[in-house]
Order: structure tokens, then sequence, then C-alpha cells
């Protein structure tokens, strides 16, 4: 693993830039956290292309919703957690129900907006989008993926929502193949235990997928940054040939990575499993890294559920 | 008398080439009333649907379609049209009837309405139904997707006008504002909202269940270019005339109110938010069909 990082939303903030002239119909709104997203560098370089539309997350929604109707391409730029919540309405009833080709980018997704403390965290934002029909889900895991994953959903037909983190991340795919919407990335071929990651704590999952082999346990590792549709096959495969599977996200276990995981094994392939993410609960301010690890999403935590999870 | 209804209905088109506006403003008083009949008799059939918000738009949708609007029904989603999103979905029944009988659809469809696996949905849907611009329903959306249809406007070099018909729920949602204070910003050429201000809601009069008055002052505050007169929404000419100032107007965004009665057209029926939604039973259906017919009948006169 390469030892630099970089943040999501400056990876994302920098693709807006260098996709600008290849995609005119492409047009950017922001809810008054343009600095904080990183979109008000197109802002400034495209300023009939940027709508700051002020506080308004339900607005913004349905304003690009209108646009999308005739034929631009907005990407909804604000903090996950307030586009998820107060734009589920406009999400579901304008932007899904007919299938409009807006990219809605959740910035500081998961804890990453650590210090502002549990209101500004974005932990349920996946089971939320997840449940919205004709929206794809995209959970990037470094800055590489981020801006692949906005590539392809500017290509695509109808919305897409995809996850961005605040803070800088280990930028793990580099020279890998690009990202393929509905496709797992196999990161380790192994036999004992299936690892599911998704996000952030992909980087996570590697480094304990290495330490569980110095113990001589080979976990079959797969990287499920499309959450929706999901890649059911190639989890039925890994689970059929492991039988053991670990969930790792940076999300509420109610509905988010694990949950979907399990909707495709226990119908297909029932599999025993685990599943690592925040519990049912509020979270706090503090340091991002003290944060995920408070809340069980760590290294350590990963090979010790591991472990649990082989001994059952 | 029925033979001269169903001429007029059978022939649209007739309204809209009429060049005598006073004639023009005639017959589309008798269509938004042939209308009402069409929208009564499916409500009583189906036993669902909304009465009171779809004949307090009658006139206006009627205009919208058979005069100011530039579109082409056997190709729905031309570029170039104008748009309108109804933002007061709930009076689907009219806007369909409308869309009909412009020419999207064959009006026997209407037969269709809320029954499943119908094109006609309880609230629009525009996948499903030629001619609607947008899928509303939950009130608040609508001006802020108009807002998006003006602002591509400006964006790919178009010049369609786009029209949002806001009811009193709609302006008692935070979202309505937040799309008002927008519009105001960006102030897109060709935005027009036009409100069909019945003051009755679901529950109740508006004076008591949200007051929105002083309106016109409230949308001038927020930088609206408001029209100076409140319209007669069930009078043709005044809704003609209105049309007119929109049409001359050179600050965006601009507004229209009109004064309209929830339920327009059945006396029993009119500023009663019983008949918001209410399953229209037979007794009511004969009363309040007759009282429609004889007003298409003086209507018709008129013509």
């Amino acid at each position: 693993m390469t030892a630099v990082n970089v943040a999501m939303r400056d990876a994302f903030g920098e693709a807006l830039l260098a996709l600008a002239p290849d995609v005119p119909e492409m047009i950017v709104l922001d809810a008054d956290v343009s600095t904080s997203t990183r979109t008000a560098a197109f802002g400034q370089r495209h300023v009939n292309r940027f709508f700051n539309v002020g506080v308004a997350e339900a607005n913004m929604l349905d304003i690009a919703a209108g646009m999308a109707t005739c034929g631009l391409r907005p990407i909804v730029s604000t903090f996950a957690v307030f586009l998820t919540l107060k734009g589920a309405d406009q999400v579901r009833n304008i932007i899904c129900y007919n299938k409009l080709p807006v990219i809605l980018a959740g910035n500081y997704g998961g804890l990453s907006d650590s210090y502002d403390g549990a209101s500004h965290h974005s932990i349920l934002d996946i089971a939320i989008m997840r449940a919205m029909p004709n929206l794809t889900v995209v959970v990037p895991a470094d800055g590489v993926e981020l801006r692949q994953a906005l590539d392809a959903a500017l290509r695509r037909d109808g919305p897409t929502y995809i996850r961005i983190c605040r803070n800088p991340t280990p930028v793990l795919f580099a020279d890998a193949p690009p990202l393929e919407i509905g496709k797992v990335r196999k990161l380790k071929d192994g036999s004992d235990l299936t690892i599911a990651v998704c996000g952030v704590p992909t980087s996570m999952a590697i480094e304990a997928a290495d330490r569980l082999a110095q113990r001589g346990v080979s976990a079959d590792l797969l990287e499920v940054a499309t959450i929706k549709p999901i890649d059911a096959e190639a989890l039925v495969i890994s689970a059929r040939k492991t039988g053991k599977v670990l969930t790792v996200e940076e999300h509420t276990i109610h509905g988010g990575l694990g949950s979907a995981v399990a909707e495709v094994l226990s119908q297909r392939a029932p599999t025993r499993m685990s599943l690592i993410g925040i519990e049912d609960r509020f979270t706090e301010s503090g340091a991002y890294d003290a944060l995920l690890r408070k809340y069980g999403i760590s290294v350590e935590r990963i090979e010790s559920e591991a472990m649990r999870l082989l001994a059952q | 008398m029925a033979q001269k209804i169903n001429k007029t209905r059978s022939e649209p088109q007739a309204v809209l080439q009429e060049k005598d506006r006073k004639r023009k403003a005639a017959m589309l008083q008798v269509l938004a009333q042939e209308f009402r009949l069409t929208v009564l008799d499916i409500l009583h059939e189906k036993g669902t649907g909304h009465w009171g918000g779809a004949a307090s738009a009658a006139e206006l949708l009627v205009a919208l379609y058979f005069h100011a609007m530039n579109v082409r029904p056997e190709e729905p989603s031309w570029p170039l049209r104008d748009r309108l999103v109804v933002s007061k979905g709930h009076a689907s029944c009219m806007l369909y009837t409308v869309l009909a009988h412009r020419g999207y659809f064959a009006p026997a469809e209407l037969k269709t309405f809320r029954q499943i696996d119908s094109r006609l949905q309880g609230h629009p849907c525009m996948l499903k139904t030629p001619g609607v611009d947008m899928s509303t329903g939950p009130l608040g959306h609508g001006t802020s997707v108009a807002l998006g249809m003006a602002l591509a406007a400006r964006l790919l070099g178009k010049s369609y006008w786009t029209y949002v018909l806001l009811g009193d729920g709609d302006l008692n949602e935070g979202q309505t504002w937040e799309a008002i204070m927008a519009a105001a910003k960006f102030k897109p050429e060709r935005l027009v909202a036009l409100i069909d201000y019945n003051k009755v809601q679901l529950d109740g009069p508006s004076e008591q269940i949200m007051p929105m008055d002083p309106l016109p002052e409230k949308l001038r505050a927020f930088n609206w270019n408001v029209a100076p007169v409140v319209y007669d929404g069930h009078n043709t000419v005044e809704v003609l005339d209105s049309l007119d100032w929109v049409k001359s107007q050179r600050q965006w965004p601009a507004a229209v109110i009109y004064q309209t009665h929830k339920g327009q057209g059945v006396s029993f029926m009119e500023n009663n938010a019983q008949w918001h939604g209410a399953v229209i039973d037979d007794a009511t259906y004969t009363k309040a069909r007759q009282e429609l017919l004889q007003t298409l009948q003086k209507l018709e006169e008129l013509v």
C-alpha cells in the first residue's frame, strides 16, 4: 500500500474541474458548504454552471431534478447527513420516482465530520438511500475510486448517490482497474472467511487480512463499493466457498452494507455472519481516528471479530 | 345541447385557432365547465379522487393548454415545449381531462383513472402519462422543479416558458418559500407562478389552518414581480388578461394570484373543505351534475 493520503472531498473538487470540459451538460449545485465540499473551485471557474442555493437542501434537490428533465446532468453537493435526511422526500418522490439522472454527492460521510458531533455524522445515509427504488448507491474507498464513480455516474441513466469522506485516507486503487458499478473488487483471494467492506474501512480490512494471513487465516476480501445494485453473485460465490462472512462499514449496522449482504445471503446462501459497524446509538465529537476506534471500526476489531467468527 | 357539447369536445382545435378573443374566452369557459362534468363523472364512478382542487383549477388549466402554452401533444417530450408543473398534484383528474382533450391521449382512457395498471395515477406521474412534465402530489416541490426547468432554459439557450400551478397547501410548505427566495436570486426568464388561491385546505378554511395573507405583499417582499391585480380564476376573460400580463413582462420571476373557489361549479361543494377529496355518492352526484349541466347550457349560449 502506498503511504499517500488524499481526502476524497479534494479528489471530488478536482474531478469536477477535470470533467467539466468533457461533460458540458454537467451542473453543480451546493447549499452554502461549497468551501467544505470543495465545489467552490468549480463555481469560480464555471460561474454559469454553478448554483449556490443557500442552506436549502430540499429546494436544491428539486431544482436539480427540474434541470435533469431538460437534459442537464446536475451534481448536488452538500453534507451527506442533510442531503439524505432533509432531502429524503425530494430524493424519493421527485428524483428516484422519475429516474432522473441527478448525482447526489453526500460529503462528510460517515463519522468524517468528526468534531462537529452526532448531529453531523452521516451514519444512516446508506440505509435510507438504498431503500430508494431506481437509485444506485456507491461508497468509494478512496479518491481514485470516487473520481471513477463520478465519471461512471455521469454516463449512467437514472440517479446515483455517492458517499464522500471529508478527511485524508490512504490511496488504494491508483494502479487498479477502474471501478465497475455493480461489481465487487476482489482484493484478496482466500478460503477461511469472507470479509466484505466498503468505504474508508477498506484500508483497515486490507491490513487486517494481512495480519490474519500471518496467523494462518486466509480471508476472501471483497470491496463492495456498489451497495446497490449489489453484486449478489460475487457474494454468494464467496460465501459458499468460505461459509463465514464478516462485513465492515462506517455506518450503523441497521440497514447498511451488512444488512444488504445479509438480504442476499439469507435467501440464496445462508451463512453465519458478523457485522462490524456502529451500533444503534448516537455518536459524539472527537478526532476521526479516535471515533472510528471507539465505535468499533479498526484493524484490531476486524482481526478479532474474524477470529471470533471462525471459532464459532 | 348535447350535440353542441360533443362538437366542442371533439374539436378542441377550434378553440386553439379561434382569433376572436371574446369568443375564445367563451369557448374556454365552456371547455372548463365540460371538463368539470367529466371529472365529476369519473370521481363518482371511481369513488376516489379530489373534486375540490380539480374544479378550482379548471379555467386555469384550460387556458394554459388551449391558449398560452406552446406544446405538441403528438410529441410530448418536444425539447422546446412550454412546461407546466402542477404542484397541486391532487388536481390530477382535471389535468388528465385537459391533456386528453388537448390530444395527448384518448379521452376514453380517462375512465381508467386511479385503476390498477392505468397510466393515470392518483397523482400525476411523468413517466406514465403523456404530457405530464413533472410527477407531483407531495406538496411543496413544484416551484423548485419549475425553477430548475427555467434555469435549464437559460443554460441551454432555449426560450420555452415554465409555469408552476400552486395551491394553498403548497404555500404552507417551507420548501415553496425556499424556492421563492432562490428564484428571486437567480431570476430565470419566463418563470411564472400561477396561484390558485381558493383559501380552503383539506382540513378547513386557510384562515383557520394556515393563513397566507397578505399573499401579494409577501411575494413582492421576496422580490417577485407580482401582477398588480388579483384575477378571477373562474372568468376566462380575466384569465386571458392575466396571461397577457404575464407575456408582456420583463422582470422575473413573475407571479399571478387568482381568486378561485374550491369545488367551483357546484353550490353546495364550493368553498367547503369536506369536498377536498370526499367520495361523491349517487345522490350528491345527481344533484351536482344537474347544477354543472345547467351552467354549461347557459355558457353554451354565450359562445
